[in-house]
């Protein structure tokens, strides 16, 4: 009998909500980590019973946890996170040149076919991988010294390195994005990088079409095609049919095309989801309705997924690691809100309903599917 | 014996209850107590004070006998109450955050 396990991180711990593959009841353990944010959790895909948790707080910094019983425990690992070499400097938010100062993990991407192996992307923004199942981390420097680094700017949230993408196709092949300088792609496991935001057009920078300095929130693809990403940046929604060369704006008919998490059903390739957001200055649903809209088309054409969300005086926010699928046979789609509740559809997002509510503010959902 | 009180959420970190009880051979010093509770406790390491013996972290303070070592030389002698366990060090999580 298959199963599901969500992995919650919020604010104030982590959560694990379990249910068999009929995805009717489900059984919430945690809080985990309690008082601490939980930026991220995220299991190995070679071996399900090892999850990987960031935990921060502004009074101890960062601390990474590791299950190897699928959350049951957990056990605290490497937390020493040093940039490789002089750190150099990197723009601050007045133009100014600004040391690089590690602040927090944002999100691990455990290796495809090694547990032991993951990867973190931290702010400010770096990339660190880990051989040891985090005993010990080791930057991969070249992304944070490509010759751009020194103007790259923070977001408002933090220089931050959020996706990760390992190519389940191309050998060696990964994809990164850090807000706010664009995304990136290495062709040989992280030893080099080059930017790809060809066909990026942001308004807010004072070269709209720069190779550097767009605000991608967040990079999805599907596995069977690891060529075609699409993108959720700060304004716009993305498309790029060939590894990141070039994009083309797929936003269509969109309320709106500002959001945050921007996901991909596990076994319609060209069936998308995002969560539109009202503005950079607002960040809400627009009208208080909660809409999760879904593309069957790759994009350009959007339909509202509305059954079972609140449609009246809902102003929370869905942050860009707080999406995810299953791949049972039928599609399950789960994302979180920065009101505290979980969202989940079993039917693709036909209909919703929540499978918890009223924890801390969501910061990341991510889902194993088990056999 | 040194006694050392660390707060909530660091005890959680490592399963600590109540205060840990140190026995230092040398000076005991804000540095020697935390490079041996850091030397016993591992998963403390960089969320008191930076790796390596590093600084404090921001929003941690150190008090002991009524008072603030925070900006202390971690190499000065802690107060002879402390030495001799009559009084304990303390680890305290600055009254910030939400």
């Amino acid at each position: 009998m298959s199963a599901v396990r969500v992995l919650v991180g919020t604010r104030k711990g982590a959560f694990i909500l379990t249910s068999d593959g009929r995805r009717k009841q489900w059984e919430v353990s945690g809080p985990h980590f309690a008082g601490w944010e939980i930026y991220h959790v995220k299991g190995s895909p070679a071996d399900p019973d090892r999850l990987y948790a960031s935990q921060s707080s502004g009074w101890s910094g960062q601390v990474i946890q590791r299950s190897d019983d699928g959350g049951s425990t957990w056990a605290p690992v490497g937390n020493k996170f040093a940039y490789q070499g002089t750190p150099g400097t990197h723009q601050w938010y007045d133009g100014t040149p600004h040391p690089w100062e590690f602040a927090r993990v944002w999100h691990l991407e455990p290796s495809l076919d090694d547990p032991d192996t993951v990867y973190a992307g931290v702010e400010d923004a770096g990339l660190f991988r880990s051989a040891d199942g985090g005993q010990s981390w080791q930057e991969l420097p070249k992304l944070r010294g490509h010759e751009s680094g020194p103007s790259w700017q923070p977001g408002a949230g933090g220089m931050c390195l959020h996706t990760i993408l390992l190519d389940p196709v191309q050998h060696g092949r990964m994809f990164a994005a850090i807000s706010a300088a664009g995304a990136f792609r290495s062709d040989d496991a992280g030893q080099t990088w080059r930017p790809i935001n060809q066909g990026l057009q942001s308004e807010g920078i004072p070269d709209p079409d720069a190779e550097v300095g767009h605000c991608v929130h967040r990079l999805a693809m599907h596995p069977s095609r690891p060529d075609v990403l699409f993108m959720q940046k700060h304004w716009d929604v993305m498309r790029s049919d060939n590894g990141g060369e070039s994009w083309r704006e797929i936003s269509g008919n969109l309320p709106t095309d500002f959001g945050f998490p921007i996901d991909v059903h596990a076994h319609e390739p060209d069936t998308i989801y995002v969560v539109p957001i009202t503005s950079d200055a607002e960040h809400f649903p627009p009208e208080g309705k909660l809409r999760v809209y879904r593309s069957r088309t790759g994009g350009d054409d959007w339909e509202p997924l509305t059954a079972g969300l609140p449609q009246q005086n809902c102003y929370v926010n869905v942050l860009r690691d707080a999406m995810a699928v299953d791949s049972l046979d039928s599609c399950g789609v789960y994302f979180g809100t920065t009101g505290g509740q979980v969202y989940a559809s079993a039917n693709s997002g036909d209909s919703w309903e929540p499978i918890v509510r009223d924890l801390p503010a969501v910061l990341s959902v991510e889902v194993q599917t088990l056999s | 014996m040194i006694r050392v009180v660390l707060p909530a959420h660091l005890r959680a970190l490592a399963h600590i209850n109540g205060e840990v009880h140190l026995d230092i051979a040398d000076l005991v010093t804000q540095r020697s107590v935390l490079d041996a509770l850091e030397a016993r406790y591992p998963m403390l390491r960089g969320t008191i004070r930076a790796h390596d013996g590093g600084p404090r972290r921001a929003f941690i303070r150190f008090f002991a006998c009524e008072q603030d070592l925070s900006h202390s030389p971690p190499d000065d002698p802690l107060p002879a109450a402390v030495a001799a366990g009559a009084e304990p060090y303390l680890i305290v999580g600055a009254m910030a955050g939400g």
